[in-house]
């Protein structure tokens, strides 16, 4: 093989351009291109090797067998054809405690949505002379201390753990990440100062906050609560957003259409979102359960929602002093209130598997 | 030289501050990435840029295609000092200087099919394609780098490394920049996929008339591609010239010692070739020493390397003498050195 | 499909023995959520005590996975051996328990890996991690533990080792982590050392300074050296013979010398063809065509046809077997003779 001939042009401050030495458009391979092209085996299992470009660059022959619309010849590299969501969703469907979890969560939205499709009564219907009474046919729960039906009490009081929680986990959810979301994606002092905020509400004791915040309002409606749980709640979710936001950022893909001259507007919805919000659907998931808890908690110390709003708390709170001679009023508030809890927590738990691929 | 340098670095720096403290934050020092890098790139040139880990060298590129800006510093376009644009005039700057990334995992967005990934510099930049026009232009950039075209609505994870550079590209050539910044373009590449790519790169700079900037740490294929190279050492260029010059005629003790620690691929070559093996490691760019900032490390250092910083311009001796060894080094000792030995692989040896 | 078990001729100078491992047709499969990967179909090599062995192998060749199964540290599941034999010293490894394995995996037989950041733990000193070493192998003392950890530092020349010994991995540099994973893997002065691309992670200066050690040490210590890469010039700079992988299975073998100056397989060909030469430049570089298999589809025949310049019907239909070639040399290629005469 003859030695390589000097290439250099003469020595400059900066050297000329230099163009390919001879004609460049010449035969398409050099002396060490392939001996012969060899039909390809359309059912080679291999991702096919591309376009005309490409072809005509590694061998002539390729080139007039394949046009471009040769279509992938096996499975190739594209076996795992879904996206993260459709594979988390695959991986959901066949989890059963996802399965469990979800079947009861719809079973708990349409009974908060439509409770007299299962208890034909009146929450509010007292009949004194039944007080603390046990279970008996068509009241199967038994009766409370004023003698309302306790079945009909934990149906109806599945709206207010629904709605608390539902719209409790909505408002930190969107308030955190939006206010995490910047402050990762910015950074400066607005981050610093943000990070040092959700320190203060991170300080706070929820009970103690709760008796504090909420002793102040006389309303009895919902939303007081929810309002408390969003305040106390959205540090959290926006700790995990901003975390995951400042991890998607440093992806080559949000610099290269940074390069490309991306707003931010345009990086934060096109690229960072979409890929940052996995963490944010899981934590969320899973604070539902503890927002549920923690509404029954406020309403059992008596500064949540109040009567005549029907909720599980505020059932557990009256039971409590007739725990000794009236047990099941306390038991099946409280059985109603622990099953939803754990239901939202099994979702989110489901749900984190399914889309962290560290577990894959 | 027939035409003024379409792209131009002027004594860049850029310095990282290094802080202390939470809410009130105290500067302490900077890493000194960038300190000082001048260079030309000539239309339809290829400057390589090669370096260890950690030299600046991406960082370098990311100041050119406005990811970073300088601490201190110029970038010409064409003449014109394009360094501290923003806004409107950054754009339409940026549709000229486009990069292709390192990482084809990393570089392409996940969630976006292909055609958005490779269409989304035309909806940045509306008026290089009018709407209706978009589709078909990404299905010819798909074909231009050798893809099928019917792979527009596919996802970048059913795609394998060398496809997914390809895809890259594509991005990249969108916009028909004059520059492209190629940082480890096939470095994540499995072997039998670079050449592929490095041969797809060279079609296309023949195509559309495209400058490179190729940044890398694999010496061979950075010859192979380049006109000219430049060497980067802690934030600096130590040697800069044509690629005979550097690779045949190397005049730094630097360059001496990256090219001749290359692994040749002839076994022929163990025998009779001299390593210069450095002592030590690369020095913290947060504490460069003074002086030379190679001489930590160089057997050839002397007091002098401490107190006086040494140019990037044809050393004194080689000043009189024409030829390939006159060539920009930052050296104050420069001498020649062969350190490449036979590179072919089977060396003369092969049948043939 | 016909798999060959035929054992790799050694190489020609004389063993004072058997060699020191002998791998025999060994499979090994990944049982994934989509299907089956086949990483390791019937892999056999042997390694003699002071030999460098170079399996060389580009991205799920299946050259790790290999190592991996020779260590015992697959991770199962998803990974499966499914069939051979690893003799080490004439022991079948893959019978033997895990107590046993361990032991035989501590003393005799070292890993070194890629990324030494992560194969080092960060929260405990470089010189404990090395203590422990002869703490748990050898029953040594803290304090006489130490000191062998400094002697060790200083053998894979550390500067100022006795300083540095309390020191944690993130605060040596790349070059010196991989030092670390060295003294680590010598500490015990085992027979077999498998190096899973050792240098691929550092920089070409350092890559020269940690090749030069590993080899001295292994010369010193007459070990027997896997060197597993898919770098050619790290390859021909230190191996004795040199084992080719593609698609789980091992293409061609042949002494380093040889392999390099006439290839006999299409597949090492190209890859020598497509690293960029002084002479070529200017054109095209000679580019594989196509991609690398996918290790659940694996084509039929031999596993190269489809990206192969020289495939015919017979290659898409027979596996080749590993046909001898010269004594010490084997392709898996059926017209390996056109192969090697051709240029």
């Amino acid at each position: 093989m003859p030695e390589p001939p000097p290439q250099g042009p003469p020595p400059g401050s900066a050297g000329p351009p230099q163009g390919p030495p001879g004609p460049f458009q010449g035969p398409p391979h050099g002396p060490t291109g392939p001996a012969q092209g060899s039909p390809h085996d359309p059912n080679a299992a291999i991702a096919p090797t591309g376009g005309p470009a490409f072809d005509l660059a590694s061998s002539e022959a390729q080139t007039l067998e394949h046009g471009p619309g040769q279509e992938p010849a096996g499975p190739g590299p594209e076996v795992r054809v879904g996206s993260l969501w459709s594979d988390a969703w695959r991986d959901l469907r066949r989890n059963p405690v996802f399965i469990i979890s979800a079947l009861l969560i719809l079973f708990l939205i349409v009974i908060s949505i439509w409770p007299s499709l299962i208890a034909s009564g009146s929450p509010y219907k007292a009949d004194l002379a039944k007080a603390q009474g046990g279970a008996e046919p068509g009241h199967p729960f038994g009766y409370d201390v004023q003698g309302r039906d306790l079945y009909t009490r934990v149906v109806y009081g599945a709206r207010a753990s629904i709605v608390v929680g539902v719209c409790a986990t909505a408002g930190a959810a969107l308030l955190g990440s939006l206010l995490g979301g910047l402050a990762g994606f910015f950074g400066g002092w607005g981050d610093a100062v943000l990070s040092r905020i959700a320190d203060i509400f991170f300080g706070i004791p929820i009970v103690l906050g709760g008796l504090v915040f909420l002793s102040v309002i006389t309303s009895g409606s919902v939303w007081p609560v929810v309002g408390f749980i969003v305040l106390l709640g959205w540090p959290q979710i926006s700790r995990i957003a901003r975390g995951s936001v400042v991890t998607v950022k440093q992806n080559d893909y949000v610099q290269a259409a940074r390069a490309l001259g991306a707003g931010s507007g345009r990086l934060l919805l096109r690229h960072i979102a979409p890929n940052a919000i996995a963490p944010v659907i899981v934590v969320a998931t899973i604070a539902l359960g503890t927002y549920i808890a923690l509404e029954a908690t406020l309403s059992y110390l008596g500064v949540g929602l109040k009567p005549p709003t029907v909720s599980w708390g505020i059932d557990i709170s009256a039971a409590s002093t007739h725990i000794r001679n009236a047990p099941h009023m306390l038991l099946w508030p409280a059985g109603a209130l622990s099953l939803t809890v754990l239901a939202f927590i099994m979702l989110g738990d489901a749900v984190r598997d399914a889309l962290d691929p560290k577990l894959r | 030289m027939t035409s003024e340098p379409i792209l131009e670095a002027r004594a860049l720096v850029k310095h990282y501050p290094l802080t202390q403290g939470v809410v009130i934050k105290r500067r302490i020092g900077a890493v000194k990435a960038v300190d000082g890098v001048s260079f030309d790139l000539a239309a339809g040139e290829t400057l390589g840029i090669v370096g260890e880990s950690g030299c600046g060298k991406s960082t370098v590129a990311k100041l050119l295609v406005h990811l970073e800006r300088p601490t201190r510093g110029q970038i010409l376009y064409r003449g014109e000092d394009i360094s501290h644009l923003s806004g409107r005039a950054l754009k339409a700057v940026r549709r000229n200087i486009q990069m292709v990334f390192q990482d084809p995992y990393t570089s392409l967005n996940p969630r976006m099919t292909v055609g958005d990934i490779i269409g989304e510099p035309y909806d940045i930049h509306p008026e290089v394609a009018p709407k209706g026009d978009r589709r078909r232009k990404v299905r010819d950039l798909l074909d231009v780098v050798g893809l099928n075209p019917e792979y527009i609505n596919r996802y970048p994870h059913q795609f394998s490394g060398g496809q997914r550079q390809r895809i890259g590209i594509a991005r990249g050539l969108a916009l028909r920049p004059e520059i492209i910044v190629a940082d480890e373009p096939v470095s994540a590449l499995d072997v039998s996929v670079q050449a592929q790519v490095i041969n797809l790169l060279e079609n296309l700079q023949q195509e559309f008339n495209l400058s490179y900037i190729f940044i890398a740490h694999d010496l061979s294929v950075v010859r192979h591609i380049s006109d000219r190279v430049a060497v980067m050492y802690l934030g600096r260029l130590v040697e800069i010239g044509t690629e005979t010059e550097i690779y045949d005629h190397p005049t730094h003790p630097y360059t001496q010692a990256l090219l001749s620690a290359v692994p040749v691929p002839n076994p022929e070559a163990r025998e009779h070739r001299t390593r210069i093996l450095l002592s030590g490691d690369v020095p913290s760019p947060a504490h460069p020493p003074s002086g030379c900032r190679f001489r930590t490390r160089c057997w050839k250092a002397q007091e002098r390397c401490a107190l006086e910083v040494p140019l990037l311009a044809v050393p004194a001796v080689f000043r009189t003498t024409t030829g390939p060894v006159a060539h920009d080094s930052a050296c104050h000792f420069a001498e020649e050195r062969d350190v490449v030995p036979n590179t072919e692989p089977g060396g003369a040896g092969r049948k043939g | 499909m016909t798999l060959v078990n035929e054992p790799i001729p050694q190489p020609a100078t004389p063993a004072p023995a058997g060699p020191l491992l002998d791998v025999r047709d060994l499979h090994v499969e990944f049982r994934m959520r989509d299907g089956v990967a086949h990483a390791v179909n019937g892999v056999s090599y042997s390694v003699r005590a002071g030999e460098t062995l170079a399996v060389l192998g580009e991205s799920g060749s299946g050259k790790s996975v290999t190592a991996q199964a020779i260590m015992g540290i697959l991770d199962s599941p998803p990974g499966y051996v499914t069939g051979g034999q690893v003799l080490f010293q004439g022991r079948d490894l893959l019978t033997l328990g895990r107590e046993e394995r361990r032991k035989v995996r501590g003393a005799h037989m070292a890993m070194i890996f890629q990324d030494a950041l992560s194969a080092l733990n960060p929260v405990v000193s470089v010189g404990a991690q090395l203590g422990e070493m002869y703490e748990v192998h050898r029953g040594m003392s803290r304090r006489s533990a130490r000191k062998k950890a400094v002697e060790l530092m200083e053998r894979v020349r550390i500067p100022a080792a006795r300083t540095r010994v309390g020191d944690y991995p993130h605060q040596f540099s790349g070059g010196m982590r991989q030092r670390i994973m060295i003294a680590m893997a010598m500490a015990l002065e085992p027979d077999l050392i498998i190096a899973d691309e050792p240098t691929t992670a550092l920089d070409v200066t350092v890559q020269a300074q940690v090749m030069e050690l590993l080899a001295e040490l292994q010369h010193e210590l007459n070990m027997g050296l896997i060197l597993i890469t898919h770098d050619l010039g790290v390859v021909a700079d230190v191996a004795d013979t040199i084992a080719v992988m593609y698609a789980g299975r091992i293409v061609e073998t042949a002494p380093v010398h040889e392999i390099y100056r006439a290839p006999a397989h299409p597949y090492t060909r190209g890859l020598l063809d497509s690293i960029p030469r002084v002479d070529q430049k200017g054109q095209e570089l000679y580019a594989i065509k196509g991609l690398p298999p996918n290790l659940m589809h694996i084509p039929s025949g031999c596993p190269f046809h489809p990206r192969c310049p020289r495939a015919r019907d017979i290659c898409r239909k027979d596996h080749p077997p590993l046909y001898d070639v010269a004594p010490g040399r084997a392709s898996a290629c059926h017209f390996w003779e056109e192969t090697l005469n051709d240029e």
